[in-house]
């Protein structure tokens, strides 16, 4: 217990770490015997309408793979060869039952791989699980995508409803729309005071904190956050030598968090990152209006984040990049790429063209969830930390 | 076991198809000259030629400019000037190399490629044609337009998914008409489209003759050979000639008892994209074995039409919306292609199936260790799964491939021998 405002950080901080390592999702399991009949949602990475699955009255779940809490014994055999090790987590996470808390589970239009799982997952576990794939739309030019998306999130709404047998109104929607914003906007506020002081406030806690949330009611969600909003500035921090990065490329798969604290600890001081991104989708609130289904699609089509797995040609991603940069302060950019990762891998050629262009130096590293050795990342980070503090 | 059979007849059809794309090319390099007609960027799979058939616009497809590098062993160098700039080892080497060669103003015929007017990334199914078509329109700084074709998953379209996308074919047609400084004319379109329709149907007429035993065509290696028209000229005169030609000569060989080989000894499946940098060596390894194959699901990624579906000139928007939504193997989800597999298995009485996984394209390829499982486990059929590469040379091991492949036909061999013995 911290003596001078009463937020118990450290006991936050522990929980957060606990929760956001758990593949036998304890928290999820508590949540439903607490609440009769209630079901429970996961959803693959990047981005999901979590409005919708509240309103239902469900959890919404976000799945990021197993980390290096689960040996792959058998979803190798199913995706072989250079396919990402989230496909396969996921696959052995529900071939070996962890998933049994979920009653449902969504994919996206994010890439083949992760298109491809869907339907393998269709296959093996349809009967016992809700199963459903969204396509959110590539082409936000045309009116017709927004038209499109409302449609697909009807249609979601409606199998929510078949699922958890009660109706979604509107005004469960709003109120979705709302807790959420506030998640998203405690969220921006821990993601700015780490810029402004990132000695306070170091990556790896920020990261379990985050995500955590995937396996908590929202709303409490949004306590811890304000909470260690709050109690942050009475740490005692010290400064560092470091170089200030953003961290781009981890948006689906996520580095383990020993690799996060190696980054930190070889002298990076993480301004921004995209871990997690699903979390902080949009660059504003999601309005309240008349029709909520439509401002959530309206919102996704015209306030996403930059992103890998959303195509959005009047920006090309490159100079959502360098604005990212460039707002943050940052000396460079560290690609931290999923190994495999096809989106992430594409975008390196075009980030990188443009980064050189500008003159902002970068480093790329490639991980796997579930790799345990460091050694070689810290060296190289190492290296390139100490090219430039030192140039 | 009998010596290694010559894998390949060259009929009219081969000869014809040659010329037509020379053809193409030539028009290409005219156009990269003259700056007219305008050219658009296109992906095969679930293509709306027919749009830009009405408005004389001619197509460039990467993805054939790619096959045709590595089929011409030209792929490697473009390869590896892509990595240069940053692109991984296990990226999609279409991508690679079709960036590469541009990099490096190489081009599968040494003609002169036009700049494209419209890149246009008709999305269907394959999320890398979203990567692929962005970094061209980076790198040569021609416009992009994505038409977003929601995928498949479900059995059918929703009444929605055709909606969306026949507002974007009619966006696109403002764009074309942009290009071109032509008018949109209904009428051209419902020809084109009418052709289309003609030609899926000679198309799949030859697509059941290989329900023949001798299957008087191999349907993997000699329907690539006749896909290139299909995309190309299908939505023209010049298509439906050729079609009714190819079906001609194809049935004349079924009248005179003609197969693939001398003795058909057994009729294969295949699913994924071939080793294109191998081919010649790939296919002998079926000929080896008097293997033919008697369907291949990718022989449908620009189109399935065998199972019925047929352009509408009735409905053209509506109906090229359809062929892009639900009749391409490329957005339809994964247990459709299972199905599909399934029934080539059945219905084209198939001995077993080959599942030739590629490297670069997850596509096709991840969880086809899932598929194997299913068709091994579940429905019992023999099956053999192979690795390698749709276009980088370097992922190839012959001799691993080939002990593969005679160990398959081997114990095919023996489940027939063992068959015969049980039914005599
Ligand atoms: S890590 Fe990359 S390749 Fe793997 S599922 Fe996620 S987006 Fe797809
Ligand atoms: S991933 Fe497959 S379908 Fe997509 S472009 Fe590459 S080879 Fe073609």
């Amino acid at each position: 217990m911290n003596p001078d405002n009463g937020i118990d950080l450290a006991g936050i901080l522990g929980q957060a770490a606990t929760m956001a390592q758990d593949v036998t999702f304890q928290s999820v399991r508590g949540w439903k015997a607490q609440h009769e009949n209630a079901k429970a949602i996961g959803y693959f990475p990047v981005y999901t309408p979590v409005e919708l699955i509240h309103a239902a009255g469900a959890l919404p779940v976000g799945l990021n793979g197993a980390g290096d809490q689960l040996d792959i014994q058998h979803a190798d055999a199913r995706f072989g060869s250079f396919i990402c090790s989230i496909v396969k987590t996921t696959m052995e996470l529900a071939l070996t039952g962890h998933l049994e808390p979920l009653d449902g589970m969504l994919f996206h239009s994010i890439c083949d791989s992760a298109r491809n799982l869907c339907f393998v997952y269709k296959r093996h576990f349809a009967e016992n699980l809700y199963v459903d794939f969204l396509h959110l739309p590539h082409n936000p030019s045309s009116v017709a995508s927004q038209e499109f998306l409302v449609s697909e999130y009807r249609r979601l709404k409606k199998n929510l409803e078949n699922l958890t047998n009660r109706t979604v109104t509107d005004q469960d929607i709003r109120l979705a729309i709302k807790v959420y914003n506030e998640n998203r906007r405690a969220l921006s506020d821990l993601y700015r005071y780490r810029q402004e002081e990132p000695h306070m406030l170091p990556t790896a806690e920020l990261y379990v904190l985050q995500r955590a949330g995937n396996f908590m009611p929202v709303e409490e969600h949004t306590q811890w956050l304000k909470a260690v909003r709050q109690a942050l500035p009475n740490r005692p921090m010290k400064r560092r030598d470091s170089i200030r990065v953003v961290v781009e490329g981890s948006f689906c798969e996520q580095p383990p968090i020993g690799f996060i604290k190696i980054l930190e600890g070889a002298g990076c001081y993480v301004v921004d990152d995209d871990f997690l991104l699903g979390k902080r989708w949009f660059t504003e609130d999601v309005p309240i209006g008349d029709d909520p289904i439509h401002d959530l699609a309206e919102s996704y089509v015209q306030r996403s984040v930059y992103s890998s797995v959303r195509h959005d040609w009047r920006k090309p991603r490159f100079l959502g990049l360098v604005e990212k940069v460039k707002a943050g302060k940052a000396d460079a950019v560290v690609f931290c790429l999923a190994k495999f990762c096809e989106p992430a891998f594409f975008d390196y050629v075009l980030f990188k063209r443009e980064l050189e262009k500008e003159g902002i130096p970068h480093l790329l590293i490639e991980f796997e969830e579930k790799m345990f050795t460091f050694d070689r990342a810290r060296t190289e980070i190492e290296t390139f930390v100490e090219s430039l503090l030192f140039e | 076991m009998a010596p290694a059979q010559k894998s390949e007849y060259r009929g009219y059809v081969h000869q014809m198809q040659k010329t037509l794309m020379v053809n193409w090319y030539e028009r290409l390099g005219e156009s990269a000259l003259k700056g007219w007609p305008p050219a658009v960027c296109l992906m095969v799979s679930g293509n709306c030629i027919e749009l830009l058939q009405a408005f004389d616009v001619l197509p460039i497809y990467p993805e054939v400019n790619a096959l045709q590098l590595a089929i011409r062993h030209q792929s490697l160098e473009p390869i590896v000037a892509a990595e240069e700039i940053g692109y991984a080892s296990d990226n999609c080497a279409y991508v690679k190399a079709d960036i590469g060669a541009y990099l490096k103003g190489i081009t599968p015929t040494g003609n002169k490629m036009p700049t494209a007017a419209l890149i246009l990334c008709n999305f269907v199914g394959c999320n890398t044609y979203l990567k692929w078509f962005e970094h061209v329109s980076a790198f040569t700084g021609a416009p992009m337009y994505v038409l977003d074709v929601p995928f498949l998953r479900y059995d059918k379209p929703t009444a929605d998914d055709i909606t969306y996308v026949v507002k974007q074919l009619k966006e696109l047609v403002g764009l074309l008409e942009g290009i071109t400084h032509t008018k949109f004319d209904y009428d051209r379109f419902k020809q084109a489209v009418q052709y289309s329709a003609e030609v899926e149907s000679l198309w799949s007429e030859i697509k059941h003759l290989s329900k023949h035993s001798p299957s008087p065509f191999d349907a993997y290696f000699d329907a690539i050979t006749l896909m290139g028209p299909l995309y190309v000229y299908r939505a023209s005169s010049v298509g439906v000639d050729f079609f009714r030609a190819a079906l001609q000569e194809l049935k004349e060989r079924v009248a005179n008892g003609q197969g693939v080989y001398d003795e058909e000894r057994f009729r294969i499946v295949v699913e994924g994209p071939p080793p294109y940098p191998h081919f010649k060596t790939f296919r002998d390894m079926f000929a080896k074995w008097r293997a033919c194959t008697v369907a291949s699901t990718y022989s449908t990624v620009g189109g399935l039409w065998e199972f019925g579906f047929r352009h509408d000139p009735e409905n053209p928007f509506e109906s090229v919306a359809l062929h892009m939504i639900e009749n391409n193997v490329t957005n339809r989800n994964y247990l459709q292609r299972y199905a599909q597999i399934e029934r080539y298995a059945d219905e084209w009485k198939a001995d077993g199936v080959i599942i030739h996984f590629v490297k670069s394209c997850r596509l096709f390829s991840a969880g086809q260790g899932d598929m194997r499982d299913y068709f091994t486990k579940v429905l019992k059929r023999p099956t053999l799964y192979i690795e390698s590469d749709l276009e980088d040379p370097r992922y190839f091991s012959e001799a691993q491939i080939r002990n593969r492949m005679d160990a398959f036909f081997e114990s095919l061999e023996h489940q027939k021998t063992m068959a015969n013995v049980a039914g005599e």
